[in-house]
């Protein structure tokens, strides 16, 4: 229990740490860090309303809190759960959320193409991630899967609806930059899709990010496309003198190329700072940026694995860690 | 979106008064609850919810035209495409499949030449099986605009798909 | 206290207009209410009657009423869920269709025990024909005072209005409902925040089904207490049962919660018997959700008790050997019936409905359909069958809304207590789509009243 008033003391997977009320069993891991921190494909904290959707964040709750211990009779979504004081939760410890995360996984991945050697996402994917620390070899789904044509929404954005899987960030991300969105959630179950109904291009000036919040390749930047494979380019943390955002972004360099620009994401692949379009799209000359150096790698994830001497010294810890 | 409204392609002055009576069921504000009503409503009047119908509803109720789009692709009685003049919508769930239904529709099919899903070459009729409408005591049945057919038998089809290609009733609901 | 509280008035002539209504007795539990009872007293009678939610979770009324948050300032709603759609159940259509205002009077008692002044009635897309009757019905409850502006001078205001959905299932789920009622796709919310706290339009709202909010009448009229003193332990009251399949007499009947499952199979009152003189093959006695109970399991309790259409009754067992009440949607099957066919055409309607907003049940609802349909039709193979126990198995209990568990329970049942039915068909697979398994397997037919 919480000797601070003002915090509320939770434990997960054998580890405690005291946490301001209403913080949510996710967010409370994440400030655990580590193996406790349940994988999340469709919560991204600065987006509101996101979160609940795609299970994978389930947890068992053992005791409900030091008030009511009565543990919680169903797994719960940890990234729309809020820890009360006392809570015990089991994320990785728990049979049961091992064995539903992995059938949350095979959902997944059901009608998933699985065309990783020829998306762009891969090496960056959350998906890819997960199926790798969760999923089995062969599939169990000898159905044909659904497919949908890739379009264009706008110059610089293609969807690829085949590789989504209805995480709700894009919409969510276009509710909060503008009163005035323009895709959304068409028909429903297996057969909904993302999209704008009618041939029409996102106009919005930040509407790039819906491609740095894609957990998947679904929503891809097409200035980038096929220019490399990400483990290939070399991120650095760069800005510019920028009059719609903070100008605060990372490039991703082929040799002094610029292939492509992305916002910078913290330790849970969620972006702190959008950036506008004119910054992710139409800067790729390198005079226009002022380059900071090297871009911490902190996920554990292709990228870094890839991420041979250029790291800089004090990163190393994580990568012999990985 | 055409920039000139085709005339026909507006609510009549009544259907405008019937959509501000929807509207003040809510409080100020809250217009976007009358939005499925106001659907139905154009589906009558148009026929069917092309991109021009949905994007005319956001107009009058002030929303978005992706929010229209969203909620007249949910809901499984809109029609975003063409559909006949009597639709034919053949319950075939459970109690109603245990008492016929798949029967009834292959009647249909037979009778009209098409199949499940089809429209009519002339128009008229649209075939569709439907999930549970509420009749299960009643089974089989089918709706036809806003009408109930229950105890269907061969005979009962034959008969009203006669009286509706005689009188072939507005197939949509949310018109008086 | 007659055992028929909600259609006891249900042949006479001309019920569904008002004078009728009021000549019956009609809106007197509504004076008795607003000249002689607070908002608490009503809340009270109705925690004293051991209402339960006749919707299908059978929560308690009172309790839920009591849940109601009660901020300063901020309206509070009252919605009617009239969005019935779980197959099998069909009795709130019935009761609206032919006593409007029965719904109408149950409607003010409860806005007012929960001081709610604008409430709304959310009724399916497809029973536009029964919304017509209840809209009918408001306009001649406001234009003779029952509804508007302080009510028979009590002080007390209600603003009532129906509004129609436009064909989805999952709506019937309270949260999806609010969605929709706020113009919506109909996809259910995070739960908490609760509806009780932030339901319509993120004000304190109530759900209760057509026939719940209907029962607040009789017990209202006659006392919590004497409504409680009808039915068995903790189901109180009366139910309506929708009866369909293969019996005599299908229909909607009202029972005394605790009425024997045989009597209400076999008596003349009731379905009146299996139809064409053929056996009870298996039962669903909650609407398409709840577990089908094999016949062995239908008229006694796994224990030799008898059952009764009864909350704890229909359960007893668990998902072991027992069922729900739920809706009340009592589906029969006789033993020409295959369950495979029926497990799959289920399923396929738990597809068509899912919302698709989390990846349990999008995903697997299709993946369960696709597999049944596979067996069905003669391609199955027995790994089919723990395919289909380990998809419907990582779906229940995983998913936002209870649709997941809905889609899952019966296919569990259906391989729970045919397991033997399903491996014929992917043994027999020419047989099986010539003849039922039921034919062949008389010794599963023991013991059946005559």
């Amino acid at each position: 229990m919480s000797e601070n008033p003002e915090t509320v003391s939770v434990t997960i997977d054998g580890k405690t740490i005291q946490v301001a009320p209403g913080t949510t069993i996710l967010n409370a891991a994440r400030q655990i860090g580590g193996e406790v921190v349940p994988p999340a494909m469709c919560y991204y904290s600065s987006l509101k309303g996101s979160g609940g959707k795609c299970r994978t964040c389930l947890v068992e709750v053992s005791k409900g809190s030091e008030k009511d211990p009565r543990p919680m009779p169903k797994l719960v979504a940890s990234c729309s759960t809020t820890v009360m004081d006392g809570m015990e939760v089991k994320n990785k410890t728990s049979e049961r959320v091992v064995d539903a995360r992995g059938g949350v996984v095979e959902f997944l991945l059901l009608n998933h193409p699985l065309d990783c050697p020829v998306c762009d996402q891969a090496g960056e994917c959350k998906l890819q991630d997960l199926a790798f620390e969760h999923g089995k070899s062969k599939t169990r789904y000898e159905f044909k899967r659904r497919e949908f044509d890739k379009i264009d929404i706008g110059p610089y954005i293609q969807l690829h609806m085949t590789r989504c899987i209805m995480c709700y960030r894009c919409v969510h991300t276009a509710n909060q930059l503008t009163d005035k969105r323009e895709h959304g959630v068409l028909h429903r179950g297996d057969a909904a899709e993302i999209g704008t109904f009618i041939e029409k291009s996102l106009e919005n000036d930040f509407i790039g990010n819906v491609i740095d919040v894609c957990p998947v390749g679904a929503l891809t930047d097409k200035t980038f496309r096929f220019r490399s494979r990400v483990w290939y380019t070399k991120p650095m943390d760069a800005n510019c003198e920028c009059s719609k955002c903070s100008g605060k972004a990372v490039l991703w360099m082929v040799g002094n190329e610029i292939a492509r620009v992305t916002g910078r994401k913290d330790e849970n692949g969620e972006v702190t700072e959008f950036i506008c379009n004119e910054c992710r799209f139409d800067k790729k000359d390198l005079s226009q940026w002022n380059v900071e150096g090297p871009r911490k790698i902190e996920r554990s994830s292709v990228i870094s694995a890839g991420h041979y001497e250029q790291t800089a010294p004090e990163h190393t810890p994580l990568l012999n860690k990985a | 979106m055409t920039a000139v409204m085709n005339e026909s392609r507006q609510f009549t002055p009544e259907l405008l008064e019937e959509v501000n009576r929807i509207v003040s069921l809510f409080p100020e504000g809250k217009q976007k609850s009358a939005l499925i009503r106001v659907l139905h409503l154009a589906q009558a009047h148009f026929g069917h919810l092309d991109t021009e119908a949905m994007d005319y509803v956001a107009r009058l109720l002030h929303l978005n035209p992706i929010e229209v789009y969203e909620v007249a692709t949910f809901y499984s009685m809109y029609d975003t495409k063409p559909v006949g003049k009597v639709k034919l919508e053949v319950c075939r769930t459970g109690p109603c499949m245990i008492e016929g239904a798949e029967r009834i529709i292959a009647h249909i099919e037979k009778r009209l030449g098409i199949k499940d899903g089809e429209t009519t070459a002339d128009g008229l009729f649209t075939l569709k099986s439907v999930e549970c409408l509420g009749a299960c005591g009643y089974a089989p049945m089918l709706q036809a605009g806003e009408s109930f057919h229950e105890h269907l038998t061969e005979e009962k089809v034959d008969a009203l798909i006669e009286e509706y290609r005689a009188n072939p009733v507005a197939n949509y609901m949310g018109l008086k | 206290m007659s055992k028929k509280l909600l259609l006891e008035h249900i042949d006479v002539e001309g019920i569904r207009t008002y004078d009728v209504y009021r000549k019956q007795g009609g809106y007197q539990a509504v004076e008795k209410a607003l000249k002689g009872m607070s908002s608490d007293d009503v809340v009270e009678e109705v925690k004293k009657s051991g209402l339960r939610g006749r919707g299908g979770a059978g929560f308690p009324t009172g309790m839920k009423w009591s849940f109601l948050a009660k901020p300063d300032g901020v309206p509070r709603h009252l919605l009617c869920n009239a969005d019935e759609s779980e197959p099998g159940t069909f009795k709130d259509r019935y009761l609206m269709e032919k006593i409007p205002h029965l719904l109408i009077e149950g409607m003010i008692l409860s806005s007012y025990a929960l001081g709610a002044n604008q409430s709304y009635i959310y009724i399916r897309g497809e029973y536009m024909f029964v919304m017509r009757i209840v809209e009918q019905a408001i306009a001649e409850a406001y234009a003779n005072g029952w509804l508007g502006k302080n009510i028979m001078g009590s002080g007390f205001d209600l603003d009532l209005a129906i509004t129609p959905g436009a064909g989805a299932y999952i709506c019937g789920e309270e949260t999806a409902l609010i969605e929709s009622l706020e113009g919506k796709r109909g996809n259910p919310r995070m739960k908490p925040p609760f509806p009780a706290v932030k339901g319509l339009w993120q004000r304190p709202t109530v759900v209760n089904n057509v026939e719940t909010i209907a029962a607040v009448v009789p017990i209202i009229q006659h006392g919590g207490d004497a409504y409680a003193a009808i039915g068995i332990g903790r189901s109180t009251g009366t139910k309506l049962i929708s009866a369909s399949g293969n019996i005599n007499k299908p229909g909607v009947y009202e029972i005394e919660l605790g009425l024997p499952v045989e009597e209400f199979i076999y008596s003349e009152e009731y379905c009146g018997g299996i139809k064409n003189g053929k056996r009870l093959k298996a039962l669903i006695p909650g609407g398409s959700s709840v577990p089908v109970l094999p016949h062995y399991l239908i008229c006694k309790t796994a224990a030799g008790e008898p059952r009764l259409m009864s909350y704890e009754s229909l359960a007893d067992g668990g998902f072991a050997t027992g069922s729900m009440l739920g809706s009340g949607g009592f589906i029969v099957y006789d033993e020409d019936q295959c369950i495979v066919r029926n497990t799959w055409n289920f399923s396929r309607f738990y597809h068509h409905e899912s919302c698709g907003q989390c990846s349990p049940c999008r995903e697997g609802t299709g993946w369960m359909e696709k597999v049944l349909h596979r067996i069905e039709e003669g391609h199955g193979t027995m790994e089919d069958i723990d395919l289909l126990w380990d998809i419907q198995r990582k779906i229940e209990g995983n998913t936002i809304c209870p649709l997941g568990d809905a889609a899952a329970w019966p296919v569990a049942a259906a391989i729970r207590h045919f397991r033997e039915e399903f491996e014929w068909h992917i043994n027999e697979p020419k047989l099986s789509q010539e003849r039922n398994y039921g034919l062949v397997t008389e010794k599963t037919f023991d013991a059946q009243p005559a």
